[in-house]
Parts: C-alpha cells; sequence; structure tokens
C-alpha cells in the first residue's frame, strides 16, 4: 500500500454563524486506502466530510478557516471552480438521493454536465453500473424510474453516479445508515472493492462496519480529532482513554 | 345541571357550524342554478349554433345578433397576452426568491409581492388609463393607449403575485437532497436549477400558472378601464378589445330584465365559469399531484 497523500486538511477551524463546529483539525488521507470517520453525533465529521468538496459553500453562515488540498492543488483557492473540485471528489450522501429521473439519466446527468462526448456516455454508464454490482439487476429497464429501485439499489445507483464521473476521492456520509443488512453487506463490499481505484473517506456509526472496511479509522469528539491510526489498533490498541470509552460503547 | 349545560352549547354549535356549512353550498348550488336556468332560457331563444360561432356581438341593433366569439377572442387575447408576460417574469422571480436571494432580501420581497395582490383592481385599471394608455398610444402611434396590449399588462401585473407566490412555494418544496446530488456531481447552480429543481417542481409551477390564468380570465373591472371595449371583432394586441367579464359589468346595468340580452348575458357568465372551472380544476390536479409527489 503506498503511503502517498491524496486528501489533507491543514490547521482547519470551521464556524456555523458562531458555533466552531470544527477545531484545528490536521489530517490526512493516504492514496487508495479507506479511511473511517467515527465519533458521536454532532462531532463534526460529516462537516468535515463536506468541506473537502465544498458543501459548505452552499450554507451562507459557515465561515471555514485553514487549507485543503488534493494532491497539491488547494481546494479553496481564489479562482477554483467548484464543480471541478467537485468532479475530482466525488460524494455518496446519508440517505439516498437519485434524481426523479430513469436510471439511465441519474448517471446521465452528471456525464452531460461535466461535458462528456455524448458518443461515450452509454458505455460509460453500463461501466459504472457494472462497477457498483447493480448492472446485472438493473440492465433490462434502464429506463425505469430510478425512485421505484429498493433503497440498497438506489444507494448503489448513487455510488455509481458517483464513480461514473471518475472522480479521485469519493467521501461518504454514513451511506448505509438507512438500509437493511444485506444491502449494507452489498455495500460494504463494493467499497472494499473500489479502493484499488479510489481514495475513500466513510463517515460511519456503525463500528462493525468501520472495522470490516477501514484501513485507517479516525475518531473524532466535539469538533477535534483524538486519534487517528490503523483501524486496528483504534478498535484494539486506542491510545487516547475517550476512543478506548467510545469503541467500546460506553458513549455515544 | 352542568353537564347538560356543555351538552346543549355543544349540540347549539353544532348545529350552527353545520348551518353554515350548508349555507355555502346552498349559495353556491343557487348561483350555479340561476346561471343554468337563465343560460337555458337564452337557448330557447337564440340558437346554440349561432352564439357559439357568430362574430358579432351586438344586442341592441334592429337586427340584434348573440354571437361569444368576438368576447371570447378578446378575453383569451388579453389572458395570453398577459401570461406570456407574466409566466416567465413569475417562474423567474420565484426562481430567484428560492435559489438565489439572500435570507433578508427574500423576507422583503415576499410580503411585498403578497402585498401587490392586495392593490384594488379599480386602482391598477386607473393606471392603465393615465400612466400606460398614453404610453402605449406614443409608442404606436395610435390615437390612444386603450387596447388589448394595455390590458395584458395590468393583467399580468394582477397574475404575478399568485405565480410567483405558488411557484416559489413549489420549488422551495423540491426537496434538499436532489440539489445536492447535483452539485455533487458538479453542477451549476443554473443547471441544478434548470435540470434538477424546475423539472422536479413543474407539477407545481403548473398549478401556479393555471391559477394565474384563472385570476386574469375573470377579471373584470381593469380590463373594462383599460381595453378600451370596441365592440367590434378584435383584429390584434394594438386594437381596443371588449372581454366576456367587461361586456357582463357594462350590459347588465341597462338590459331589461327577462329580455333576450339578459339572459345573453347569462349564457356568457356560463360560458366564462365553464371557462375558470376548467382552469381551476387543472391547476388543482397539479397542485394535488405535487403535494404526492412531496409526501413521497
Amino acid at each position: 500500500m503506498s503511503d502517498q497523500i491524496k486528501l489533507s486538511a491543514k490547521d482547519v477551524n470551521l464556524w456555523f454563524g458562531s458555533k466552531q463546529v470544527l477545531k484545528h483539525i490536521n489530517i490526512s488521507f493516504p492514496k487508495n486506502e479507506i479511511t473511517a470517520m467515527i465519533g458521536p453525533s454532532g462531532c463534526g465529521k460529516s462537516t468535515l466530510l463536506r468541506s473537502f468538496n465544498r458543501m459548505h459553500d452552499l450554507s451562507p453562515d459557515a465561515r471555514i478557516e485553514g487549507k485543503f488540498a488534493l494532491d497539491n492543488l488547494d481546494l479553496y483557492q481564489k479562482g477554483l471552480s467548484v464543480t471541478q473540485v467537485r468532479s475530482r471528489i466525488g460524494m455518496v450522501f446519508q440517505k439516498a438521493n437519485p434524481f426523479p429521473k430513469s436510471i439511465y439519466e441519474n448517471i446521465n446527468y452528471g456525464l452531460a454536465i461535466n461535458d462528456v462526448p455524448k458518443a461515450d456516455r452509454p458505455g460509460i454508464v453500463e461501466n459504472a453500473l457494472r462497477e457498483s454490482y447493480l448492472w446485472d439487476e438493473v440492465k433490462d429497464e434502464l429506463q425505469k424510474p430510478a425512485t421505484r429501485l429498493s433503497g440498497g439499489q438506489q444507494q448503489r445507483l448513487c455510488i455509481a453516479r458517483a464513480v461514473a464521473l471518475r472522480p479521485e476521492v469519493i467521501l461518504m456520509d454514513e451511506p448505509c445508515s438507512a438500509l437493511d443488512p444485506v444491502s449494507t453487506a452489498k455495500i460494504e463490499e463494493l467499497i472494499v472493492k473500489l479502493k484499488k481505484d479510489y481514495t475513500i473517506v466513510i463517515v460511519t456509526h456503525n463500528m462493525q462496519q468501520a472495522q470490516r472496511t477501514a484501513d485507517k479509522t479516525v475518531f473524532m469528539y466535539l469538533g477535534e480529532v483524538i486519534e487517528h491510526d490503523t483501524t486496528d489498533n483504534i478498535f484494539n490498541h486506542p491510545k487516547n482513554e475517550l476512543t478506548a470509552n467510545y469503541v467500546k460503547g460506553h458513549f455515544g | 345541571m352542568k353537564l347538560a349545560l356543555r351538552e346543549k352549547i355543544d349540540h347549539s354549535a353544532r348545529l350552527l357550524f353545520r348551518t353554515t356549512g350548508l349555507l355555502v353550498i346552498a349559495i353556491l348550488g343557487g348561483i350555479f342554478f340561476m346561471l343554468l336556468w337563465n343560460t337555458v332560457a337564452f337557448f330557447l331563444k337564440v340558437k346554440p349554433m349561432d352564439f357559439i360561432t357568430g362574430t358579432q356581438w351586438n344586442p341592441s341593433g334592429s337586427k340584434a345578433s348573440y354571437g361569444i366569439l368576438p368576447l371570447l377572442v378578446s378575453t383569451c387575447l388579453v389572458t395570453l397576452g398577459a401570461m406570456a408576460i407574466a409566466i416567465p417574469l413569475g417562474i423567474g422571480t420565484a426562481a430567484f426568491l428560492s435559489e438565489y436571494a439572500g435570507k433578508k432580501l427574500k423576507n422583503i420581497l415576499k410580503p411585498m409581492i403578497e402585498m401587490l395582490a392586495a392593490v384594488p383592481s379599480v386602482a391598477i385599471g386607473f393606471l392603465g388609463i393615465v400612466v400606460l394608455g398614453p404610453g402605449i398610444a406614443s409608442l404606436t402611434g395610435e390615437p390612444n393607449g386603450l387596447n388589448a396590449l394595455n390590458g395584458a399588462i395590468l393583467l399580468s401585473v394582477m397574475a404575478l403575485p399568485t405565480i410567483i407566490t405558488v411557484a416559489e412555494d413549489a420549488l422551495h418544496g423540491v426537496p434538499q437532497t436532489y440539489k445536492e446530488a447535483s452539485y455533487g456531481v458538479g453542477a451549476s447552480k443554473w443547471q441544478t436549477l434548470i435540470k434538477v429543481t424546475i423539472p422536479a417542481a413543474a407539477p407545481g409551477i403548473l398549478a401556479a400558472v393555471m391559477l394565474g390564468v384563472g385570476r386574469a380570465i375573470g377579471e373584470t373591472m381593469t380590463v373594462l378601464m383599460a381595453t378600451g371595449n370596441a365592440s367590434a371583432f378584435p383584429k390584434g394586441f394594438f386594437h381596443s378589445v371588449r372581454t366576456i367579464t367587461a361586456t357582463i359589468a357594462i350590459e347588465m346595468g341597462e338590459v331589461p330584465y327577462q329580455t333576450t340580452h339578459y339572459y345573453a348575458l347569462f349564457a356568457i357568465a356560463a360560458v366564462l365559469f365553464l371557462i375558470t372551472l376548467a382552469v381551476n380544476l387543472i391547476g388543482e390536479h397539479f397542485v394535488n399531484k405535487f403535494r404526492k409527489y412531496q409526501a413521497a
């Protein structure tokens, strides 16, 4: 496994209005690894995740300080288009959110937005659906409304939508929190397989999920990174007492 | 004793509310019945074909003619003109309010737009005569500016609050997750608005348009004041027209009761009623569709 840093945040502070949500965050994610972010609700892990693809640009009362980088690219530098950032850093949301359009259109939309030549699109759509192990289930009904798929299928469609753009990083914000165990298992399997092509950061409340999928795990508490280590160390040999208590289920 | 009193109050309250509820239905039914009754009386005297296809409305001539076409065309002309202005403007404003305007600006603008609906129609008609009319006249070289265009512009102003308010609600009601998904694949604000938000809000926007049309078709005082009211067959936007509503308002006060002319006015009112009913039903249909879609 390479130790090349793909994504990093340096000296990050973030406020919503007057409330400081992230405090002095320094963190980096190695290439082609899965990093899980765990911590009690409200600890800022989703907020941190969303600041990497600049989702906070949409909330007028968010104020961000610090440096975010993808490779050596400063993600918040002046003149850099946010749409470029988001096509390199894909995102899968907590609740599957397919567009109220057909399955095909759901993936085609991102391609059209990013000016992928028309002739290439059907191939890319198929490829993305294969990569997210959805192809065999939907290949005969690509024109069906995506909202009629099951919850797990919808979430895999959202993953397909993200990978279709060939991002370098995929951010996942509790992608399985609304799914049943079978769908969750499928998605976890998918996430692990995607690792060879993508760098993945996944926010999760599910301790087992972090242990099953992640190479590294970050424990956050009250807007700070408490501990960042290999998943094995975090769960079996935590250095910090807070981490130990959290992974043992004593709070949170 | 107390219990008996409470039951008595309860009973009479139920009686009161039932009466008021039934009263509304009775009034509505009465109006409808009166409209129908007089319309039937009219068609006993004039052939329906002459009414529908007649190109002349001249009830007081030596040879009276009761063709609804010029009135219907006038109404359609003014309404279509009003919608051509109000729909793009209304949807644009709604999109601005819901997607672009800051919270502060929105909090000022929305009540102002709603207040626009409270301006009496006679005041808007007044503006049409003293401001818009001379303006149109000097631009077009016509002797006066009281024509279909004038009425259309005024009606668009009157329909705007309805269209903006309902369309804004529809756009605002599009789930944030759709927008996030769109931004997430790199779409810009404009692309998200055009390709995701507006299509998702389409039923609500259609409802807004239909309610706006309903408002414009039924409006009387403004068009009466601003469109010139020539009973000749309308030739275009720069000519004076006379809508169904204006015709009824002008002639009803002077017509002798129980004459063919009197019945004729009820007949055109019935036509107007059918049109607005259809428009409102379509609007309601889309509103319900939008609600269902939102709940899903």
